[in-house]
């Protein structure tokens, strides 16, 4: 017998899953809520979506086979999500270039300027969307309204999101009763005809893909359910003391990109912490950050910066928050 | 809900194809190679030389430390070297060859098979039975049983653990040994009760062997003081600390061990060859192997004298496939590939598991996505990404402060990590250089 055999330490078997096969099942878990976007914003959500995907996944591999000169990782899916992520927080009507730069900003500064895959502090498409944001505020807030949008991209009828409502009614003094008349009801809300980002409108579909992540073990329970429900107590807070000056916690939690970023845009693993006790430090946070840029800031919505700023601290709750180690109160009691 | 241990955990395909096959005693080879280091602890002292005639039983070397045990020939035969030879650890140690001759036992051998319920020997007795038996915890771990039966002074041993949890995959010989040595195995927990001096026994079973725990329930009321605890499937839950959490729900203080917290764990193989060694005057000279693997023709248990080639337990099971890529002594969550097939079966073999090619190699490793996996799996609570990327950075005080030397090398995280980082290797690494560090220390 002259075989020679593999010799390597144990383990000798492996999980079945690997980067490929995480990154793909975000994106198969966020293609309803695309779905439903491509039903209400029509050929402009197509168009958005499919810029933002091939330039992320072109200037990933256009920066590591020529700047870095190491072998281009696109085929791992994490450009791809990174692509879909951001068009999933811009408008319908977003014009192509503007795309690219914020495509280009994602990508080149915040991902790969930091070593690529899992070495970013922040997370990628929200550092370009806040990018866009600031340098170009009148192209990233226009809304185009849900169904009469359907056939046209840059040049489509545009109205207020919800949230725009509720802010302008509540600082001009118009009580919230009667603002809750002029905004989409729970139902629409739920299902998502509203003005508003492409990916963050429809909290069915948002539920369904995070059920989906979930069963998948692809996240943990953690990070979702600790800034829905910090953003459900804090607004609760708020509107039970005054409930005409405040609107109530199923209206934020339906509007703006609350479900969106709690389920898959906080969730990125790179820029969150590594333990379940700071997750919940990370989710309390951002519920916190959110709610108050959203009813005390200068925004409507206030869930990309707040998701950003707890990205800063990720390093210090992993430094500082450990898992309970196996064995260890009894050795200390 | 079924029980466990609450922190961490995998749970990889099963294939425990060979659960159904009964054990098929091994033919005795032509030649047996006995290591002097079978245990954990200090090497036996060899009590034979080259040219000397033994029988199966007889002692072939001498305990040599508090921590160390004796070896007994397991065949009959003529002593043909002392020498070194390659072992399942990949090392070459000493060992004693021994060419064949018949199969002539050592007369003080009950070689009978009728069962032998009751002793007259005190538990000082047991205790130095098990050790004149060179019995060594069958588990995989190998330390010396005859150590864990004495309880030190100011600790008091409250129950007895007996490990049927057989969390690795692939391997069934315990399952087995379970529902053909059911009595056997109930003998030697009362006489390990006693030597501990206990009255309550547990035995810990995998729910994914429901005969196993039938079996044993319905001889359990026959036994006072014992009783069978079926637990939800998870690796690894034979780990000693983990099984004590599952079943009585008490954590071993990090370093110490499981009488820190009134228990002592034995695997049922371990009891099964007290019984023999105190009811039949029979050392520890074989023992059950399971040898699986999805190209064999033939998997199966065997029961295999000690030293017998690793080549002659697969002929056993059909020859070796064509395929084959790599070869497993134990489980392939923490077993040992072997670089030849002559090494010798020892005490702690449970398994040897031929892979197929396509599962011989790893993938080649990516970045870390801090996906948090490997920190939600840990058992011990201990943060695998940190421990590695701490490891690759030498920096050893880091990695000791991360609490290193409390992993018990499960390896649930490599198994777990969607980039194939070789998380426990750098976690091995910092394990070596921080005790060599601890060690340095306390000179």
């Amino acid at each position: 017998m002259s075989k020679l055999l593999t010799v390597s330490p144990s383990p000798h078997t492996f999980g079945g899953d690997n980067v490929k096969k995480l990154m793909y099942g975000v994106i198969l878990a966020l293609l309803p809520a695309l779905a439903v976007s491509v039903y209400f914003f029509g050929i402009g959500a197509l168009v958005v979506t499919a810029v933002s995907i091939i330039s992320c996944i072109g200037f990933e591999y256009l920066i590591q086979k020529f700047l870095m000169k190491t072998e281009p990782t696109i085929s791992d899916g994490s450009a791809a999500v990174t692509g879909l992520l951001l068009a999933f927080n811009l408008p319908s009507n977003l014009p192509v270039w503007i795309i690219i730069i914020g495509a280009l900003v994602s990508i080149g500064v915040g991902k790969m300027s930091f070593g690529g895959l899992g070495n970013n502090p922040f997370n990628p498409a929200l550092v370009g969307r806040v990018f866009m944001l600031i340098s170009f505020p009148v192209q990233m807030t226009s809304w185009p309204e849900p169904v009469a949008a359907r056939t046209q991209y840059t040049d489509a009828v545009t109205g207020a999101t919800p949230l725009d409502v509720m802010k302008e009614g509540i600082a001009d003094g118009v009580p919230v009763s009667q603002l809750m008349g002029e905004v989409p009801g729970y139902l629409d809300l739920f299902i998502g005809r509203m003005g508003g980002c492409i990916g963050e409108i429809s909290a069915a579909a948002l539920i369904l893909g995070g059920i989906y992540l979930l069963v998948r073990k692809i996240i943990s329970w953690h990070i979702p359910v600790s800034i829905i429900a910090t953003i459900a107590v804090f607004t609760g807070i708020l509107w039970g003391a005054n409930p005409e000056a405040n609107a109530d916690p199923v209206f934020h939690i339906l509007t703006g990109g609350i479900l969106l970023g709690a389920i898959f845009m906080a969730t990125d693993y790179a820029t969150s912490p590594m333990t379940a006790k700071g997750m919940w430090i990370y989710g309390v946070g951002i519920g916190i950050i959110t709610v108050t840029i959203r009813v005390w800031g200068a925004y409507p919505e206030g869930m990309s910066f707040a998701i950003l700023i707890m990205n800063a601290f990720v390093p210090v709750i992993n430094k500082y928050v450990k898992p309970k180690r196996f064995g260890e109160e009894i050795k200390n009691g | 809900m079924l029980k466990t241990f609450p922190k961490g955990g995998v749970h990889p395909a099963e294939n425990k194809v060979t659960a159904s096959k009964p054990i098929e005693t091994l033919p005795v080879p032509k030649t047996v190679s006995i290591p002097v280091a079978q245990h954990l602890g200090a090497p036996s002292t060899p009590e034979v030389k080259k040219g000397d005639t033994v029988k199966a039983g007889q002692l072939i070397a001498k305990s040599s430390a508090f921590v160390s045990t004796n070896i007994h020939s397991s065949v009959s035969g003529k002593v043909l070297k002392v020498d070194k030879v390659t072992d399942t650890s990949g090392y070459r140690q000493t060992a004693v060859v021994i060419q064949v001759e018949g199969d002539e036992w050592d007369e003080s051998i009950d070689t009978g098979k009728e069962l032998k319920k009751d002793t007259g020997l005190t538990g000082e007795e047991i205790r130095n039975k098990t050790l004149e038996a060179g019995i060594v915890g069958l588990g995989g771990a190998t330390f010396p049983s005859h150590i864990k039966l004495s309880v030190p002074k100011g600790k008091k041993a409250e129950v007895l653990i007996i490990n049927g949890a057989e969390c690795e995959p692939y391997l069934t010989a315990d399952h087995r040994l379970m529902l053909e040595k059911g009595e056997e195995l109930m003998v030697g927990i009362r006489l390990l009760m006693k030597a501990l001096d206990v009255e309550k026994a547990m035995i810990g079973i995998e729910n994914n062997k429901p005969d196993a725990i039938e079996h044993l329930s319905s001889l359990a009321g026959k036994y006072k003081g014992v009783s069978v605890h079926p637990l939800k499937v998870m690796y690894p839950q034979g780990a000693e600390k983990q099984l004590i959490k599952a079943l009585i729900n008490r954590e071993v203080p990090s370093g110490g061990l499981p009488i820190d917290v009134g228990t002592v764990v034995h695997n049922v193989g371990t009891a099964v060859a007290v019984y023999e060694a105190v009811q039949k005057n029979k050392p520890l000279i074989e023992r059950v192997v399971t040898v699986s693997g999805e190209s064999l023709k033939n998997p199966g248990n065997f029961m295999v004298r000690i030293g017998t080639p690793v080549s002659e337990l697969i002929e056993a099971a059909g020859g070796l496939p064509d395929d084959t890529g790599k070869i497993i002594s134990g489980g392939p969550m923490m077993g040992k590939a072997l670089n030849s097939l002559e090494v010798p079966i020892a005490k702690g073999t449970s398994g040897i598991l031929v892979f197929p090619e396509n599962k011989a190699k790893r993938d080649k490793p990516q970045n870390c996505i801090r996906c948090a996996k490997c920190v939600s799996i840990c058992p011990m609570g201990l943060e695998p990404y940190l421990l590695r990327s701490a490891s690759e950075r030498e920096m050893w005080e880091m990695v000791e402060n991360e609490r290193v030397m409390d992993c018990m090398e499960c390896g649930s995280c490599s198994y777990i990590c969607p980039s194939r980082l070789p998380l426990l290797d750098y976690i091995r690494l910092g394990k070596s250089t921080v005790s060599k560090i601890i060690r340095s220390r306390k000179q």
